[in-house]
């Protein structure tokens, strides 16, 4: 069974009806237990439970300390092409959106990382929109092939690929990939994805899948807080996450926020979501899930990321372009969402320590799985 | 008393160690707070993960905050999925100038971080055969601790609780049986959320133990540092002087009433 056809056999109405109706006593009972199951998570996104963020946040604080310790982990995107076919409403490379379109050459890759490099990355995001004829797996290879010796990590956002896809990648040097459902509701869905291959909601879902059978070790999902009413995407997150933590018992799984703010030309966010909502459901996902990794970009606001710290966050990234080739070269225009924390790397990482957390830059060790792609790649054809 | 103190050493694969307690560098707020703590639990075998470690940076953060130290760095393969990983990241440390020694951990799963039994036999076999003193983390299975300490591992490092759980010595029973039956020192590792936790743990005749988030998260480092290094001295020479039977004899009716009549 995929997670699609799992999520089809959940009633969210009847969740959500549950969720208004949560009282306070049932909160308090919710907090009151050990640990915190699906029953209790729907609780404490309950409207009842916005009065309890406090408690909520010393539970998170608590547990995260446990699992993870005093550290956030950096990271930085490196964009390596603003090419799309798609035609999202939100995002800043729709086609229908006028923008100079740069796909970053080898040297440019090189350039970029090596910025990147400098500022003390070890962890890197490789992304890029959804324009197979331009960047095809072969040139994705390519860029994992070219920064894999410089970096610990190297995890794709890129568009779904298929399984041998993403076996290639793996191959190459890949560990890890993000990818946002965007949205769980099919109707919202297919109203702000009016065009291009993105419209397969079923193809996207399901992608991240086919990367933990390619042996990808960390996966990160998310919705695009904003698009559809966030407790309605916080049950299939959480169910999400949950599901994927059971089948691929051996990855990573992390969860991420982004938050519609300022979002291009006139599209306004139909359901904006606010400090205090976004804070209850981070605090709901960690008492649910204490293993997820919890991250926070650079789309929140530098006052705002400072203060989220020590509630269960363990990963942020830092100095972000969303612009290929945008740290050597920042450009006004052609930038996927606007950044709001302007810092350098170094004063995030200064900010992090003021906040009794030491920034790691390094948490992993390419070295260490260098020929896993290759490995699993050789099964798979054995076994072919 | 203090003849017991400067004689009673933990002999690991031929070296001495006066302290019984081993500290984890994880977790810490930064550098400078750990090497406090690490220096404050008088340990003298501290472990690093090697994925954190940038070895080709000779300024690397976590290896500077240890510089100078009077401890043996025992480097652990954290994160490795399975043997082949555990005995790149293994090679990868005695590359770079580390000693030969490593603290083997196997843990597929990311969530509690428990030891593969199987994959950790296999990597201790390979690493053993290539000149390494293996020292592994494992489940409390009296079986598995047999089968390592024939393949020539140092110790065995049985498992208290899952790592980070603060549980404490949730395996004792298990433990009591690996203790009672090993010919190389047993270390308990994980798990092991307070002092008294440590102490119970030397109680039983651990030869030493393991703490990290304890003391990395506690709300004093060094002060909760300084607390376990005591309980474990508290709790060996317990171990040492002898504790009385617990166990109680139930008046009932006499048994052996019948002898000597």
């Amino acid at each position: 069974m995929t997670f699609s056809e799992k999520l089809l056999t959940v009633d969210s109405q009847s969740l959500l009806h549950l969720v208004n109706q949560v009282t306070p006593e049932q909160v308090e009972r919710s907090l009151a237990r050990r640990e915190t199951n699906f029953s209790d998570f729907l609780t404490l996104i309950s409207p009842a439970a916005a009065h309890y963020l406090e408690p909520m946040a010393q539970l998170a604080h608590n547990t995260t300390l446990r699992r993870f310790g005093r550290v956030i982990l950096l990271y930085a995107p490196l964009y390596l092409s603003n090419e799309c076919t798609n035609a999202c409403v939100y995002c800043g490379f729709s086609i229908r959106r006028t923008l100079p379109r740069i796909t970053l050459s080898p040297d440019q890759i090189l350039a970029e990382a090596k910025y990147l490099k400098d500022c003390g990355f070890r962890h890197l995001l490789l992304v890029c929109g959804e324009a197979p004829s331009i960047v095809p797996v072969a040139a994705l290879e390519q860029a994992l092939d070219l920064l894999k010796n410089d970096f610990a990590s190297l995890s794709l956002e890129v568009y779904p690929l298929s399984e041998p896809g993403y076996l290639q990648v793996a191959a190459a040097g890949a560990d890890g990939l993000t990818l946002y459902q965007e949205t769980y509701d099919r109707n919202v869905y297919s109203q702000v994805h009016p065009a291009g291959r993105k419209r397969d909601y079923d193809w996207r879902l399901e992608a991240i899948e086919r990367a933990g059978e390619a042996g990808l070790r960390r996966l990160g999902i998310g919705v695009l807080l904003g698009l559809h009413d966030w407790r309605s995407e916080a049950v299939a997150l959480a169910l999400h996450a949950d599901w994927l933590m059971k089948r691929f018992w051996q990855a990573q799984i992390s969860i991420s926020f982004p938050r519609l703010r300022h979002a291009p030309d006139s599209f306004a966010a139909p359901h904006p979501v606010c400090d205090t909502e976004l804070v209850q459901l981070m605090l709901a996902l960690r008492l649910f899930l204490p293993d997820a990794g919890l991250v926070i970009s650079t789309r929140e606001p530098a006052e705002l990321r400072d203060r989220l710290i020590p509630l269960g966050v363990t990963q942020m990234s830092a100095g972000s372009r969303t612009e290929p080739g945008g740290y050597l070269h920042p450009a006004e225009d052609g930038s996927q969402f606007s950044v709001e924390d302007h810092r350098t790397p170094a004063q995030v990482a200064e900010a992090i320590r003021r906040a009794g957390y030491e920034p790691v830059w390094k948490d992993w060790d390419y070295q260490m799985h260098e020929n896993h792609g290759n490995n699993r790649q050789r099964e798979a054809q054995a076994g072919a | 008393m203090e003849f017991v103190k400067s004689q009673d050493l933990l002999i690991i694969a031929g070296r001495s160690f006066q302290s019984r307690l081993l500290v984890g560098t994880g977790k810490f707020a930064s550098g400078a707070v750990m090497r406090r703590a690490v220096d404050a639990s008088g340990s003298q075998m501290v472990t690093v993960a090697l994925r954190r470690v940038d070895l080709d940076n000779p300024r690397d953060d976590l290896m500077a905050a240890l510089a100078g130290g009077d401890f043996l760095l025992l480097p652990n393969t954290s994160g490795a999925r399975d043997a082949g990983e555990a005995v790149r990241l293994a090679k990868l440390a005695r590359a770079s100038g580390l000693e030969p020694w490593i603290k083997l951990e196997v843990t597929p799963d990311p969530r509690y971080l428990l030891p593969d039994g199987v994959e950790t036999l296999k990597a201790a076999e390979i690493l053993i055969r290539d000149g390494f003193t293996v020292l592994p983390y494992m489940n409390a299975d009296p079986i598995l601790a047999k089968r390592l300490e024939a393949l020539g591992c140092a110790t065995v490092m049985p498992l208290g609780s899952p790592i980070g759980s603060n549980k404490g010595l949730k395996t004792r029973d298990a433990i009591g049986i690996i203790i009672e039956n090993s010919a190389v020192p047993v270390i308990v590792d994980a798990g092991l959320g307070a002092p008294s936790h440590a102490a119970e743990a030397m109680e039983l005749g651990a030869h030493a133990v393991l703490v990290n988030t304890a003391i990395a998260t506690a709300e004093d480092p060094t002060g909760m540092a300084l607390a376990f290094k005591l309980a474990v001295e508290a709790g060996r020479r317990a171990f040492l002087a002898g504790l009385p039977q617990q166990r109680e004899a139930e008046a009932s009716s006499p048994l052996t009433g019948f002898l000597g009549k």
